[in-house]
């Protein structure tokens, strides 16, 4: 019960409201079983005479109590379902702050759906909890409390003799509540098997057509189909039993009463008017019976979703307090040093043993096949990925004892598949700007023609004020590339790193892109992972990854003289251009 | 358009909460449940009958035994309530059993529909619209569909035949104090009216501001690297938060409806309870009606309101229902262009061990778009003779992949004409055509189920042994054998336990074991390590031999000894030979053996050379 106990701090907060709350609650349940005392004393008076007067005043009672409760039924839902709302709204923002202070690893292995659907649908049953589930225990509660005192004093043997049958109803809530959610988990189980089949018969559809396996997957379904029904008749039959015995036991009591009460009325032990508010008691007692089953409900599937939620705000952040790194006294200059880097994910070794100074002003370019390391290696210097100790610096600091605001602003970063919001054009590129920025518009000017995006900007229908769509869809992976690029150069970083990130862009733009961008880079530090050797020729030093091992280093013409694996490379990719350029 | 409206997202339409096309649909699945649906509807009538007993019951004991103090009879009048208990068990059991299940039994004839249309629907289908959402369609929407014939339907006619019922009661018994009692009607028809129409209102705008939040969580969980990266943080927690206020503040202003009309419904009952007490109390002094008949009106105001609140609260259960149906219709809708000459015939696995064919294949000036006139092929015309070996070559995207795609009649060419065995193949029955083929890919999809499930593959005249040969001739037998179970080893989570090796292997064996006229292999790119690339190409040998090959090669060596090499380039057929005539030619094929031979030096590099770290 620990994960709850971490809720109650974020109830407590509203505990002015609950308490307003319950008052309301209480003056309402109080009122309305005061109606059927009006009611006794009317019938009374009516098997005795009565004034037209008085009945009159019976009537208005009648009508005033069923108003004032009314009007504290309003207050009390206001005030205790709006409290709901506000400790929903709290938790949905405690829950994605927490989201944004997560790593990347964190991300890669959950399901998007899934967090979402944990700030949706599971914050929405614990909003159940505490708001709905405790008005109704609570007005469940008085009422039963206040209705069998008020019998017990009309006439205490009857009373006992109407409540003998509802142990039972507990007894039956609770056999049958636990019945059901075990049947309907077994039901869940089996729509989630319903569902992979569905899934692998989707994913495989080619195999599925070349083999003609289309009726063998339809009765596969069928089948699962078929368990599936059968499990839900099972659930049915189960409530079909359970839900009319409610009715039957409590029609049980008021048969008991109309036998016994009857005879106490006649042998002259209570009015007529006493049986009549009697049997009124016993009717609003139906509902909170029923709301016990309902209300525990609630409970249970709010507290599964709290725990649900739990797990991801007490999952750990990427910085905590004890493990931020001090500001360091000078700004960063850019400076970068691998130190016989190596690193592994997820249990699989990816970098070995990577060593490299780059100085301020230099450019390192990195080549290699696919899964040769160059992208997580870049990961780490921004601590995307964490790398051990002593292993990567930046201006002597280990990135791992900067504090991540210091070190991410330092560095900026263009990934081949570049993420954009959706925003317009400019926006995305201002993206990058610090607060600090004192002309947005200028900087992102220029960032947008260093990256060659403002050839494009007049093409676009609203120039840069463009919306990209979700996740820049409305763009071509070139222009998108570009934005992203602008983004990371509008940043005003020390050290820049392009992941592939002109892949999608012609040749001829490339060059274009890269020389202006050695003008903007002077004096900074740029890592550049790419396929392509036109990309990578002008850097001051190229290293050659492979399987994580750096097994090539120099310059262009060093490498190419040396005839290794960035020689057949080149070689490979003249011969690319050539066979491009047949039509 | 059917394919639009899927591709819409899921949550953003809020349909009407009754549309009478969609509903007709609907009751054409009830038709064939129709008995069991007359059975639940005469208990629901019997059990709203039965549930008028017990304050009628109460005023004749107040009338003819309390007043009169008369003991005698009691007894019956108790048995008459314990007789009207036990058969309101039994026709609420019945109603509840039988509308819940012939709900249930609805979904599972809907569902079937859903995954046989699913299996029909063209592989062009599944290029646009992404599984998970389709998982949806058959799960999600089709349980939403369920609350309607289980809840929502059946306990609305519940509550009206509960109302009517109280109130043809009442005139029997007074009808003075009927009209006394039913006043209020209006009232209350007004009150729930405002509170429909501002509910809707506020439901959509609720509605608006998730879709805003599931969106904004979206884009940002997916894009939460880049956010990071640009220290963002604050900034987009300030936007996130405007949005969660947003919802909150919009819900907020919905509690107020609901808490107006709640009360709003009780006071009104009350008010009716008064006025009976008023005039009937008159009545009563006057001696024109009995006080147990007052009483039992009382009683009866207390059940006549549960209804009507119940009966606004079905209208959000009818509108998700009918949004849900909607998306389900739309796929049911979506039309299946790719079909056999005998249209609409549901595939059976008797009919697809039809005869097997020289195999013989022509493509005659074949034309291909995914889309519009994007062409992938040009103008495409080969012959493949039968038992001929034919590799498929060329650079990425010169439409190698499609020309297989099209000989399966995955997608339909626009122009020109393909046929086997000298049939035009649109002319075939699909599984007629297929089942000449046996298709390797090179990503090798394995479903769950046993090793042998999956060489078989659901053909069950391919004995055990037959199996076991086919997993020999291409040597996966030996690593199948060292599995703890075997061939009826269970594939875990789509063959991961398997190596990439033995992923094809398997998919050799079940290509084997079909005995296809024209085995298609879409070659693997991946690189596997030496000694099963061995294996592998040994198999290929087994695999090939006594029959039509196509092969689309990315490994030039794979088709080296091919019969005929056809060489695409940019959607064109642009050279044809064998390896050595293609190379003479100096042409792209040469280029490309070029290429290759680069790319096999370069994977060679890193052992060749010291690493220079």
């Amino acid at each position: 019960m620990s994960p709850l106990r971490k809720l109650l701090p974020r109830v407590l907060r509203y505990r002015r409201e609950f308490l307003w709350g319950l008052l309301y609650l209480t003056c309402a349940s109080g009122l309305a079983l005061a109606g059927p005392w009006v009611l006794r004393y009317a019938i009374d008076d009516l098997t005795a005479n009565v004034t037209r007067a008085k009945l009159g005043l019976y009537a208005g009672a009648l009508l005033g109590l069923a108003m004032l409760a009314g009007l504290f039924r309003f207050l009390m839902r206001r005030i205790i379902v709006g409290a709901s709302r506000a400790i929903e709204y709290d938790l949905r923002n405690l829950f994605y702050a927490r989201l944004q202070r997560l790593p990347l690893s964190y991300f890669q292995k959950q399901r998007t759906g899934d967090l979402m659907s944990r700030a949706t649908n599971d914050l929405n049953a614990v909003r159940m909890m505490v708001g709905p589930a405790i008005m109704y225990m609570a007005s469940t509660g008085i009422t039963f409390v206040v209705a069998v005192s008020l019998m017990v004093s009309i006439e205490p043997t009857l009373t006992l003799l109407a409540l003998l049958p509802l142990p039972l109803v507990t007894v039956v809530v609770k056999r049958a509540g636990a019945a059901i959610y075990r049947h309907t988990a077994r039901i869940q189980e089996q729509l989630s098997t319903l569902s992979a089949v569905v899934q692998e018969s989707l994913a495989g559809v080619r195999v599925v057509r070349a083999y003609g396996r289309e009726a063998i997957e339809t009765e596969r379904f069928r089948e699962e189909n078929a368990e599936y029904l059968r499990r839900n008749t099972s659930l049915i039959r189960l409530q079909a039993i359970f839900y009319p015995s409610m009715g039957f036991i409590l029609g049980l009591a008021g048969l008991l009463v109309l036998w016994v009460g009857a005879r106490h009325v006649i042998e002259g032990r209570i009015t007529v008017g006493q049986f009549v508010a009697f049997n009124a008691y016993l009717v609003m007692l139906t509902w909170p019976m029923i709301a016990f089953g309902f209300v525990t409900n609630l409970l249970q599937r709010g507290s599964a979703a709290w725990r649900r939620m739990d797990e991801v705000l007490s999952t750990e952040p990427a910085e905590t307090e004890s493990t931020r790194g001090e500001v360091p006294a000078r700004p960063l200059a850019g400076h970068l040093e691998l130190r016989d880097l190596t690193f592994a994910y997820n249990g699989q070794p990816v970098l070995d043993g990577v060593s490299v100074v780059v100085e301020p002003g230099q450019t390192l370019a990195l080549v290699g096949p696919t899964g040769s390391g160059k992208s997580t290696l870049l990961g780490l210097l921004p601590r995307l990925f964490d790398p051990p100790a002593g292993a990567v610096f930046i201006d002597g600091h280990d990135v791992r004892d900067l504090p991540l605001a210091t070190l991410r602003s330092t560095i900026a970063m263009a990934p081949q598949d570049p993420f954009l919001f959706s925003d317009t054009v400019v926006a995305n590129v201002r993206f990058g700007l610090g607060d600090g920025a004192t002309e947005p518009d200028a900087a992102a000017g220029e960032a947008m023609a260093t990256s060659r995006l403002d050839k494009d900007l007049e093409d676009l229908p609203d120039g840069d004020q463009t919306r990209v769509g979700e996740r820049g869809v409305t763009l071509s992976g070139g222009q998108k590339q570009r934005a992203s690029l602008a983004r990371a150069i509008a940043a005003d970083p020390r050290i820049l790193l392009l992941d592939d990130a002109l892949s999608a862009v012609d040749a001829y733009t490339e060059a274009e892109i890269l020389g202006r961008l050695g003008t903007v880079m002077h004096g900074r530090t740029t890592v550049i992972v790419s396929h392509r050797i036109s990309t990578v020729q002008r850097a001051d030093l190229i290293l050659v990854l492979d399987e994580g091992r750096v097994v090539e280093r120099g310059t262009h013409d060093e490498l190419l003289a040396r005839g290794g694996l960035y020689a057949g490379l080149y070689q490979k990719q003249l011969l690319e251009q050539a066979l491009e350029e047949v039509s | 358009m059917a394919r639009t409206r899927i591709a819409m997202s899921d949550d953003d339409v809020l349909g009407k909460a009754y549309d009478g096309r969609l509903m007709r649909r609907l009751v054409g699945f009830m038709r064939p449940h129709r008995v069991a649906i007359a059975w639940a509807f005469a208990s629901i009538v019997g059990l709203s009958a039965l549930q008028l007993a017990p304050p009628y019951l109460t005023k004749l004991a107040i009338d003819e035994h309390i007043v009169t103090g008369q003991l005698e009879g009691l007894g019956v009048l108790a048995s008459i309530f314990l007789t009207v208990l036990v058969l309101s068990y039994v026709f609420e059991f019945a109603q509840t059993y039988l509308m819940q299940v012939t709900g249930q039994r609805i979904i599972f004839d809907l569902r079937m529909r859903i995954q046989e249309h699913l299996q029909r629907l063209d592989v062009a289908f599944y290029d646009r619209n992404p599984v998970g959402r389709l998982m949806t369609r058959v799960t999600t929407d089709v349980d939403a569909l369920n609350d309607l014939f289980a809840s929502g339907v059946i306990t609305v006619f519940r509550d009206v035949f509960t109302l009517v019922g109280i109130a043809v009661v009442l005139f029997v018994m007074d009808w003075r104090l009927a009209i006394v009692a039913l006043s209020v009607l209006p009232l209350i028809a007004a009150v729930t009216q405002w509170f429909r129409t501002n509910a809707r209102q506020s439901y959509r705008e609720v509605r608006g501001w998730i879709a805003r939040i599931n969106a904004f969580l979206q884009e940002n969980i997916t894009g939460m690297a880049t956010v990071q990266l640009f220290r963002r943080e604050e900034r987009h927690f300030a936007k996130f938060d405007e949005v969660n206020q947003g919802h909150r503040d919009a819900n907020i202003a919905s509690i107020f409806y609901y808490a107006v009309f709640y009360p709003a419904i009780e006071i009104l009952g009350a008010l009716a309870i008064a006025a009976i007490l008023w005039f009937g109390g008159g009545w009563t002094l006057q001696g024109t009606l009995e006080l147990g008949s007052l009483v039992a009106f009382v009683l009866y105001s207390q059940r006549f309101f549960r209804p009507i609140q119940d009966l606004s609260e079905k209208f959000n259960v009818l509108q998700s229902a009918m949004a849900s149906s909607e998306r389900i219709f739309a796929l049911l809708d979506t039309s299946v262009d790719i079909v056999g000459p005998q249209a609409f015939a549901v595939p059976t696995p008797s009919s697809a061990t039809t005869k097997r064919g020289p195999g013989h294949i022509r493509f005659e000036h074949v034309w291909f778009a995914y889309r519009d006139e994007n062409w992938v092929l040009e103008d495409v015309s080969f012959e493949v003779a039968p038992g001929q070996r034919v590799g498929v070559v060329g650079a990425t995207g010169a439409g190698k992949t499609t020309v297989i795609n099209l000989l399966m009649r995955f997608y339909d060419i626009q122009r020109g004409r393909i046929t086997i065995d000298r049939v035009d193949i649109r002319e075939l029955p699909l599984d007629t055509l297929r089942a000449r083929f046996g298709l390797v890919l090179q990503d090798v999809y394995l479903f769950s189920g046993t090793v042998a499930d999956n060489i078989r593959l659901g053909r069950e005249s391919i004995s055990d042994a037959e199996v076991r040969r086919a997993a020999e001739a291409v040597h996966a037998d030996r690593f199948i054998r060292a599995l703890p179970d075997g061939y009826e080893m269970a594939v875990a989570e789509r063959g991961a336990t398997f190596s990439v090796g033995q992923r094809q292997l398997l998919s050799f064996a079940r290509a084997l074991a079909h005995d296809p006229a024209v085995l298609v292999l879409d070659e693997a790119t991946s690189s596997i390590d030496t000694d099963t690339e061995r294996l592998i190409q040994e198999a290929l040998h087994v695999l090939m031999a006594d029959r039509t090959t196509i092969a689309v090669a990315h490994r030039l060596s794979t088709v080296q000894d091919m019969d005929e090499i056809l060489v695409f380039h940019k959607g064109r057929l642009r050279e044809q030979g064998t390896h050595q005539e293609l190379l003479s030619q100096r042409g792209l094929y040469h280029t490309l053996y070029e290429l290759q031979y680069r790319d096999q030096e370069s994977q060679i590099a890193p052992e060749a050379l010291p690493a220079t770290t």
